[in-house]
């Protein structure tokens, strides 16, 4: 098999195309995540212990499971389950099965973002006379957002890359085009080669700018206090 | 008589299995300056603690004004108070605590206006005035955009009282305002509370080692060993002529280590 410019020269602007929609699940699939991961967040909360016992459950059984299967049972199982059953287009499914696959990493990030702020600041919000939603989101929320920025950062290109699992649902992403080309032409070398490269060229980059991020995020608490709240001092 | 301004009845406190507080009873009145002295773990925080609602007594009450604090009528009964009744007694209340606790993501001018502006709902412009008020008593006038990072141990605690102050408690709560802090600096944090009392309004319960201090400053020196009050009285009284050989140990202890 050999290199053939021609053919890279037909599918390059194919997989170009494409890339929108890679992208675009991408965002789709990573919204998702974010917003049913706060919502586990704030579900794992509630103190009642039978209940916290069933999140962590269905949690760990969402995470245990992989996501190709995830997917597989969400396009061609479910549609078959009686009275719960909806056929659902490919792009829901993907953004339904990878987001929430992606929402219980994304609900361990906020908890660890969470429970990194200080038990004292609490007890300075209680003692100033903060209300509870006033705490979030004047006390805890700033404070916990800034440090998981990177982390989430990281995520977002772990599931970037998992995008083209949406090819078994049939999602025209980069890797489909690739696919489809690659059968009707008997070209699989440059196709496939091609995707690679755009997903080197996408992930490479963000990477890099979550280093820097980490780097930001690192400095910006160069002088937090520690734990206990104890400031480092800076005469 | 006028009505003392906290009142606790027979509290009682329990962490797990272990009870730390056995039944204490005390009283303050408006203005006056409590100091809290005792041995490690014999409970003088958790007394401060439970004012300021961080901890849940286990029996026994505690009034603000009269008003029960952690419990609120109804029909003639009293049941525990939920987070609304908290809020509204808690407002009497101020607390600085031992490792400060300032907000790390708001410069200091913010640490003192925020919760003004947010709880009481004061103006903002009026809000910052005061703030600059306080802050310049406190001498961090020139601070007001430093973030809590980059200020000492001792100019971040002098900022915690400040941030107290503005919301013009009626009882302030220190709690071992001092210990977290270079020895170098404890004497200023000293001087803006000294400071603070002499105005005279607020009531101050303040929980110390710093045997001078507590002199200087209460109206009266209460004594906790083992979860009871052992011995109260005016703070000459106690330190000069203690009754009991517990303070007398406790206060021989001290001089020998400092």
């Amino acid at each position: 098999m050999r290199w053939d410019w021609s053919t890279v020269i037909e599918v390059f602007p194919l997989i170009f195309d494409a890339m929108w929609t890679t992208l675009g699940l991408t965002i789709a699939c990573f919204s998702t995540a974010m917003i049913v991961g706060a919502i586990w967040t704030a579900l794992k909360r509630i103190k009642f212990k039978p209940f916290n016992w069933f999140i962590s459950f269905v949690l760990e059984f969402i995470r245990s499971t992989p996501p190709l299967v995830q997917l597989y049972f969400l396009f061609f199982a479910w549609p078959m389950i009686p009275y719960i059953g909806v056929t659902l287009d490919p792009f829901t499914v993907a953004v339904m099965g990878l987001g929430v696959h992606f929402s219980t990493y994304i609900s361990e990030i906020y908890r660890s973002g969470i429970e990194g702020v200080p038990k004292g600041q609490l007890e300075a919000a209680t003692a100033l006379n903060f209300s509870t939603r006033q705490k979030w989101t004047k006390i805890i929320l700033p404070q916990a957002i800034p440090p998981i920025i990177p982390m989430l950062g990281n995520y977002l290109i772990i599931m970037f890359k998992e995008i083209p699992l949406t090819i078994v649902v049939g999602v025209a992403g980069m890797l489909t085009v690739a696919e489809v080309y690659g059968v009707n032409n008997f070209e699989y070398l440059e196709p496939y080669t091609i995707v690679a490269f755009f997903f080197l060229a996408m992930s490479y980059p963000s990477s890099l700018l979550i280093q820097w991020l980490e780097k930001k995020m690192n400095r910006r608490f160069v002088n937090k206090p520690d734990k206990k709240g104890k400031g480092v001092t800076a005469t | 008589m006028t009505q003392p301004l906290i009142q606790y009845e027979d509290v009682h406190k329990s962490f797990d299995d272990v009870e730390v507080l056995k039944g204490i009873n005390l009283e303050v009145d408006p203005g006056e300056k409590i100091s809290l002295i005792g041995p490690s773990g014999s409970g003088k925080t958790t007394i401060i603690r439970m004012l300021m609602t961080l901890e849940k007594p286990t029996s026994g009450l505690i009034k603000v004004d009269g008003t029960p604090l952690w419990h609120k009528e109804v029909n003639g009964k009293l049941v525990e108070a939920d987070e609304k009744h908290l809020r509204k007694v808690r407002g009497d209340i101020g607390m600085v605590f031992q490792h400060f606790n300032l907000f790390p993501h708001m410069t200091i001018l913010k640490n003192c206006t925020s919760a003004p502006i947010n709880v009481q709902g004061v103006d903002k412009k009026v809000a910052e005035e005061r703030a600059v008020e306080m802050l310049e008593k406190v001498g961090l006038g020139n601070k007001l955009d430093a973030y809590p990072a980059q200020l000492s141990g001792g100019q971040q605690q002098r900022v915690a009282i400040a941030r107290s102050v503005v919301m013009r408690p009626k009882v302030m709560l220190f709690d071992e305002v001092t210990s977290a802090l270079d020895p170098e600096t404890v004497g200023e944090v000293l001087e803006v509370i000294r400071d603070i009392a002499k105005e005279g309004e607020m009531a101050m319960i303040l929980v110390t080692h710093e045997m001078e201090f507590a002199r200087d400053i209460a109206d009266r020196i209460v004594f906790l060993e083992s979860g009871k009050i052992a011995e109260e009285g005016k703070p000459l009284d106690i330190l000069e002529n203690p009754n009991s050989e517990r303070l007398k140990t406790f206060l021989q202890r001290f001089r020998s280590n400092f």
